[in-house]
């Protein structure tokens, strides 16, 4: 099979297109390169849905940690506790058993309890945590002579919130929130090493990798792989938060603007 | 474990659960608590070690140690770390027996790789086939630490580097103008310093070490999660005396709340040691706590 034929049959194998069974020996590099990739499709799925509908949540969150209302701080700030005080992996262990005790109760939670929707779900409270977090820490860090203007100009209220906290508190939280973008992203390769089936051998990009060092007992050559795409996706954020972040420094003098600096990732 | 257990067809409700909690396997369950910990204990200091030599590497005179330290740092960025975790537990494996089979059968002609087999002579096996079960318990949760070391040690590393290149320049000039040599300085007068720069970084990545022992369960070590998996699963009557439905969800929830408390009590005595660090130092923290107390 020439290696275009291998990208054929396996290049969308991950979303169960394309050839059914995996390959079983005598694997070629063409193979491991294109499964693997394959297998990314499943990281960057998860990736992008958590970040987008964690962004909005992980905002409200921050708002009601900084609120003066008891009723909406304690609960955001249990909230943010109990998702970055335990690690991500029990958290998609609980996820999938608790989604699976609920499917006798109601056929709302079948869903869930396959990876596509009950990992995005994990995936999206704990991002929006850590996000709060951040955006919380920047909200404090607001400067309180821009809040003083805003006085001056007679914003208030919404308007205020919409023209100066928020895009300040963005401005402040961007670096970081590309930090936990990374992160993110990384996280997505525990979902099918926690409870999560790979139905049919749909799996993510670290399965295939950990199906071929298994199948061959050589490590030394996907795990590497896996590395090289991941690098790859990691400034490929970089990239775009870069060019977010251009735009919310825009109205600063050249120097005062703020480059991003990426600190080595962590596990959760 | 009570005198009431020896008929659990009898019990109901309370002493049902006591003599449910106390079975052999749930006592391998509490001990599994003991193994995180001791994981914990061990590799916090190691990889601390690691991180310092990876840091005093990178930092060094010599090119290629440097170029090493800074590999050695860089190289956790951009990768997810469970990949990192399971890529160290057979790499490691292979390496300990590729020397070994070096140096034990030095006239082996066969290749080692053969198609999909990693082949060792007899003798180089690690552990030996007919070692007793403990060694090769023993050996995984060696390979497991020294996984986590290197790991970890990466990430110490750049903590330690930050907190190294944080020490005032001029703390380095007064120890070089009283005739201090580098080793000198560095050992009497950087070190020191440094770690009340770096506690915030290790702190953090303590709170990290933490959250991420439940993967010793992907390193093949029978850990918490390996027997909550166990032990949740629903037994019937023919294979236990204590026969229930799916719990898996509720001993995750258990092992939910074990990390929980363990992180906040893990973040209430690090608040204090920095407290007591920061005393009289010359930064914002040190001048908050004299002024809070003139």
């Amino acid at each position: 099979m020439s290696c275009w034929d291998t990208i054929q049959a396996y290049g969308l194998r991950a979303v169960g297109i394309g050839e059914r069974l995996l390959p079983r020996s005598d694997f070629t590099l063409c193979e491991q390169f294109t499964l693997i990739g394959s297998g990314m499709i499943w990281n960057i799925y998860f990736g992008v849905f958590a970040l987008i509908a964690g962004f909005f949540f992980a905002v409200a969150l921050a708002l009601g940690k900084a609120s003066a209302n008891p009723w909406l701080r304690k609960p955001a700030n249990w909230f943010i506790f109990i998702f970055r005080g335990s690690p991500l992996f029990i958290q998609i262990f609980f996820a999938y058993f608790a989604f699976v005790s609920l499917k006798s109760v109601s056929s709302i939670f079948d869903a869930f309890s396959a990876a596509w929707a009950g990992a995005l779900v994990v995936l999206f409270l704990n991002t929006a945590a850590y996000s709060a977090q951040i955006f919380y820490g920047a909200l404090l860090s607001i400067p309180k002579g821009d809040m003083e203007a805003a006085d001056a100009y007679g914003m208030a209220g919404w308007a205020r919130f919409r023209r100066i906290t928020f895009p300040t508190m963005m401005r402040l939280a961007w670096p970081s929130y590309t930090n936990e973008a990374i992160f993110l992203f990384h996280a997505t390769t525990l979902v099918f090493f926690s409870g999560f089936p790979a139905f049919r051998q749909k799996g993510d990009a670290l399965y295939y990798a950990n199906y071929f060092a298994d199948k061959t007992f050589n490590p030394f050559i996907p795990y590497p792989i896996l590395a090289g795409y991941f690098i790859l996706l990691t400034l490929v954020i970089i990239g775009i938060f870069g060019l977010a972040n251009r735009r919310l420094n825009r109205h600063l003098p050249q120097d005062r603007r703020k480059r991003l600096r990426i600190r080595p990732n962590l596990i959760r | 474990m009570f005198s009431y257990c020896t008929d659990p067809d009898t019990l109901s409700g309370f002493s049902w659960l006591s003599c449910y909690l106390t079975t052999g396997k749930h006592m391998a369950f509490y001990r599994a608590f003991g193994t995180v910990l001791l994981l914990l204990a061990i590799t916090a200091p190691t990889a601390l070690a690691f991180g310092f030599c990876g840091a005093r590497a990178a930092r060094s005179q010599v090119a290629p140690l440097r170029w090493f330290g800074k590999i050695y740092i860089a190289i956790v960025r951009g990768v997810p770390d469970i990949a990192f975790f399971l890529f160290f537990v057979i790499a490691l494996d292979q390496a300990f027996e590729w020397l070994r089979h070096q140096v034990k059968c030095p006239d082996w002609d066969e290749p080692i790789r053969q198609g999909n087999d990693f082949v060792v002579c007899q003798i180089a096996k690690m552990p030996l086939g007919n070692a007793p079960q403990w060694v090769h318990e023993t050996y995984g949760f060696f390979l497991a630490i020294l996984t986590f070391a290197i790991v970890f040690g990466a990430f110490a590393a750049n903590i330690l580097y930050g907190a190294m290149n944080t020490v005032p320049h001029a703390q380095m000039e007064t120890a070089e103008a009283y005739g201090m040599n580098r080793k000198q300085a560095f050992w009497r007068v950087m070190v020191p310093q440094m770690w009340v720069y770096a506690l915030p970084g290790l702190s953090n990545l303590w709170m990290v070490l933490i959250k991420a022992t439940p993967l010793l369960f992907l390193l093949g070590v029978e850990d918490i999660v390996y027997w909550a998996r166990e032990l949740g699963g629903s037994k019937t009557a023919r294979f236990s005396d204590y026969p229930h439905p799916d719990w898996r969800m509720w001993y995750f929830l258990a092992l939910l709340v074990f990390y929980l408390g363990f992180t906040k009590v893990s973040e209430v005595v690090l608040d204090r040691l920095m407290t007591r660090l920061t005393r009289g130092q010359a930064t914002m923290g040190g001048e908050a706590q004299r002024k809070a107390a003139a």
